[in-house]
């Protein structure tokens, strides 16, 4: 089966703007997107360049626009897009460096500003730090994310404001807020209600959309406004008693669905 | 020029925890660390089913099912992983470094965990454990199957807590050793091309492995190998090359790793027949056997025409007794990764597997502290000022064959030392001594000189052609079994490839970010090891470990109870020589015996 891939070009020592080149490729079987981009690079248009490493969506390298959906070319089988044109872009909302290459620069600062690394003042024992089942359950399904940067690169808010600090490194942030063994919950809540926190969520969902690990970013980013808030309302312990625990990871063709029905429920039970 | 006092290549596990241990033990040192990805796309994070520790949290009952254990009376300990250690390494590994690694392997976890790695639980909050092919005690700590993702992510943010400087996207072109003093490397900013030198009193590699010479391979894109050509370039052996790791498990036809985690949880293999066929290689162990055992039997099967498929070149990984609830908790990746892959649901399908290139167990040779050691004359010398560890490195915890979830283990604890012993020579020698010794004027014109001639090459060859080609003939020739003609063939394969080589032609011809560029240099590098790895398994006549010699099919402690050095000759090809194994002061803990699961 031949597909047309549309892919977007942008040479910087040559390109004063971006353009679109077509490459026919030969598609069979189970051939991924990143099969189909290595055809192009190894065998028509050496110039072709995007990044990729593990090809078993764990590292989060080949993140990219793919018909209109931010998704990993490593785990898109061509055949399922259902299209006979393939358009491959950058992820939207991220500088271009060149072709499908955007600068990852501030997306890692925003995670670097989030204190990515467990705080506990308390002293280590001689063995690990108890955690009951219940209570990984509860950081599970955010410890799934592979800072591809799908979800920020889908949100409109990140968009229209640089500043905010979007889906991904909120999820990070909700990993350490709900780690029982976390002791910097004051401060990690002030980053989560600051002015580029958790309240400038629109709750538009594409975030949770477009993750290709099943996160519930958008879930994540309203756990830390109602815990930001019970704080403001002066139930501000560190451990609050009634979270809903997160739902299992769903497939992606059904997690725009899940995630309104999960939300919906938790919503109405507060 | 730029200068560090530690300059580390490569941010996996190996190298993220040298990097913390250095600013922990002393933290006026200027660390950096070089990457050719960003950290947190290393190929650590592709690990899956867990890491070893003898925690005793969990033990065998009487049906051998894994439960938990009491806390009095654990019935693991260091001893037993060391044994096992040293028998699943088919005796090869050095005694000395394998017992560092048991020793320390559960104060790591402990460690780990206070860092926060997100561990999987038992009711009572300890980390859970669950069994693992060659180990005697269920010994596996995990976060479901995805253990390497959360144990590089942990230690990514412990780099932000201590604000290491990274120069991501940096590709290393070549170390600079003289007189056995290590004085930096040499390294291109993928980003717009440019080309330093970077001086430091400490180098140290943790680049990972080799796998990607390997047409099915479990291995990331970017595991080829770069640190381990770039100290053979400079005149430094190379140990065990012959000894690669092939996982039972790999996603037919792709090579994707599904792990043994899920052998671990009580998945088992099936042949076309659809019988249980591990019942007739390891009864005692089935499919929890060492990797070597359980890759040999899945060959002898297809061998016999009892493959399943259409071509009967698979077997199946039958995981649907375990049903969904289990599988969703304990294995979503993988499952994952079938539906993704082949379209096959877990659940209710078995999923077609075969042999995948996974684990390199030679590399840089290294004593048990992560100093890198040449042979002169017999005797090991240690290069000054240059360090290394994780899966680049060769301590020889694994010997002839790893057993899993030992690599996160060793990558983490010698990782840990290394950084260790690199803040102990910043203190003494590298302060009261010598400082920053002088960086040759010569390296950064041959870096400029090599990327350079690349660029101008003007071939009627593809570079894509030359790496499918030595893929697939080192998959085929040096695989699971060996055979003198076709090792020789090989060597002859690899020699045409080379010179095909000299005759590649770039399309890309710009200096940003020219991964094009990338490629070329990593295919160098790929085309320069496999020759160790032919020449060192045409040399080994024996079988031992993952090194199995159709024509030798016993193991040869007599003749052959020793490393294979591979020192680059002037002619550019592999001399072989070859070392005592290390068994530490007492002589062996454990004395050689028949391999029996």
């Amino acid at each position: 089966m031949e597909v047309r891939f549309r892919v977007h070009r942008f040479d910087p020592e040559v390109d004063v703007t971006p353009r679109y080149q077509v490459y026919t490729v030969d598609v069979e079987g189970d051939m991924t997107v990143l099969d189909a981009l290595h055809q192009i690079k190894w065998y028509q248009d050496g110039t072709v360049t995007f990044r990729r490493s593990c090809r078993s969506a764990i590292c989060g390298s080949c993140g990219m626009l793919i018909n209109g959906r931010n998704r990993l070319a490593c785990n898109t089988r061509v055949g399922d897009l259902n299209s006979p044109e393939v358009s491959v872009s950058p992820l939207p909302g991220f500088p271009v460096l060149r072709d499908l290459v955007v600068d990852w620069d501030p997306f890692f600062a925003k995670d670097a500003a989030m204190m990515p690394y467990l705080i506990n003042d308390t002293p280590a024992p001689q063995k690990e730090r108890r955690q009951s089942p219940e209570e990984y359950e509860q950081i599970d399904n955010a410890t799934l994310c592979i800072m591809c940067g799908c979800c920020s690169s889908a949100c409109p808010i990140v968009w229209s404001n640089g500043e905010y600090y979007g889906p991904a490194a909120l999820t990070r942030l909700y990993r350490f807020v709900f780690d029982t063994r976390d002791t910097a919950t004051q401060e990690r809540l002030a980053l989560a209600g600051s002015e580029e926190g958790a309240w400038r969520c629109h709750t538009i969902f594409n975030c949770t959309t477009d993750c290709p690990k099943g996160v519930l970013n958008t879930q994540n980013i309203q756990a830390l406004k109602r815990k930001v808030m019970l704080k403001n309302l002066g139930f501000g312990g560190t451990r609050i008693a009634f979270e809903l625990p997160p739902p299992k990871p769903k497939p992606l063709s059904d997690a725009t669905a899940a995630a309104h029905g999960d939300y919906g429920a938790g919503h109405h039970r507060h | 020029m730029i200068t560090h006092d530690v300059i580390i290549v490569g941010s996996g596990l190996a190298g993220m925890r040298c990097a913390v241990e250095i600013r922990r033990k002393a933290p006026q040192a200027d660390i950096a660390i070089v990457s050719k990805i960003y950290p947190t796309r290393s190929h650590s994070g592709a690990a899956q089913g867990g890491i070893a520790a003898p925690l005793g949290n969990v033990r065998y009952d009487e049906n051998q099912m894994p439960v938990p254990d009491s806390e009095e009376n654990p019935q693991d300990n260091w001893q037993i992983h060391m044994y096992d250690t040293v028998k699943g390494a088919d005796f090869i590994g050095d005694q000395d470094a394998i017992e560092i690694l048991c020793r320390e392997a559960a104060p790591t976890i402990y460690e780990l965990e206070h860092m926060g790695v997100p561990f999987s639980r038992l009711p009572d909050g300890r980390i859970a454990q669950r069994p693992f092919g060659g180990h005697a005690n269920p010994r596996a700590c995990y976060a479901a199957d995805r253990t390497g993702h959360a144990l590089l992510h942990t230690l990514y943010g412990e780099l932000v807590r201590y604000d290491i400087k990274v120069y991501p996207e940096s590709y290393m072109l070549g170390l600079v050793v003289e007189d056995n003093i290590c004085r930096g490397i040499t390294v291109m900013d993928i980003r717009t091309g440019q080309i330093e030198t970077i001086q430091a009193k400490a180098t140290m590699f943790g680049t990972g492995g080799y796998g990607r010479a390997f047409k099915i391979t479990s291995n990331a894109f970017s595991s080829t190998g770069d640190g381990i050509t770039a100290a053979y370039r400079v005149g430094l052996p190379l140990e065990d090359m012959e000894f690669v790791q092939f996982h039972p498990t790999g996603l037919f036809s792709h090579g994707i790793l599904l792990s043994e985690g899920a052998r671990g949880e009580g998945g088992y293999l099936l042949n076309g027949l659809g019988e249980r066929f591990m019942t007739r290689y390891a009864p005692g162990r089935m499919e929890l056997a060492p990797r070597d055992v359980v890759s040999r039997a899945i060959y002898a099967e297809i061998e016999a025409g009892r493959g399943a498929g259409p071509n009967a070149d698979y077997v199946l990984l039958d995981l649907r007794h375990l049903g969904k609830k289990k599988l969703d908790e304990r294995l979503p990746q993988i499952t994952e990764l079938a539906r993704d892959y082949l379209g096959i649901d877990p659940v209710t399908e078995p999923v077609p597997i075969q042999p995948t290139a996974h684990y390199s167990m030679g590399g840089i040779p290294t004593d048990a502290d992560g100093r890198v050691v040449t042979t002169i004359d017999g005797q090991d010398t240690v290069i000054v000022g240059f360090f290394a560890a994780g899966e680049c490195a060769c301590a020889s915890v694994h010997g002839a064959n790893r057993l899993g979830t030992n690599s996160l283990l060793e990558a983490t604890v010698f990782g840990r030392r290394t950084g260790q012993t690199i803040a102990n020579f910043l203190l003494g020698e590298a302060r009261d001594g010598r400082g920053l010794a002088p960086m040759p004027a010569y390296a950064l014109k041959q870096a400029e000189d090599e990327v350079a001639e690349l660029l101008s090459r003007r071939g009627s060859e593809n570079h894509a052609d030359i790496r499918k080609e030595l893929q697939a003939t080192m998959f085929g020739n040096a695989g699971v079994f060996r055979q003198p003609d076709k090792l020789t063939q090989q060597l002859g394969i690899i020699n045409d490839l080379r010179e095909r080589f000299q005759r590649i032609s770039l399309d890309d011809r710009g200096r940003k970010y020219n991964t094009e560029l990338v490629d070329v240099l990593e295919l160098s590098h790929l085309l320069e090891f496999s020759e160790c790895i032919v020449a060192g398994a045409l040399a080994r006549e024996e079988s031992r470990g993952a090194h199995a010699r159709r024509d030798f099919p016993k193991r040869d402690d007599a003749k052959w109870m020793k490393h294979t050095l591979a020192f680059r000759g002037a002619d550019g090809r592999p001399q072989l020589t070859y070392k005592p194994v290390r068994y530490g002061p007492e002589g062996p803990r454990f004395q050689p015996e028949e391999r029996k699961y």
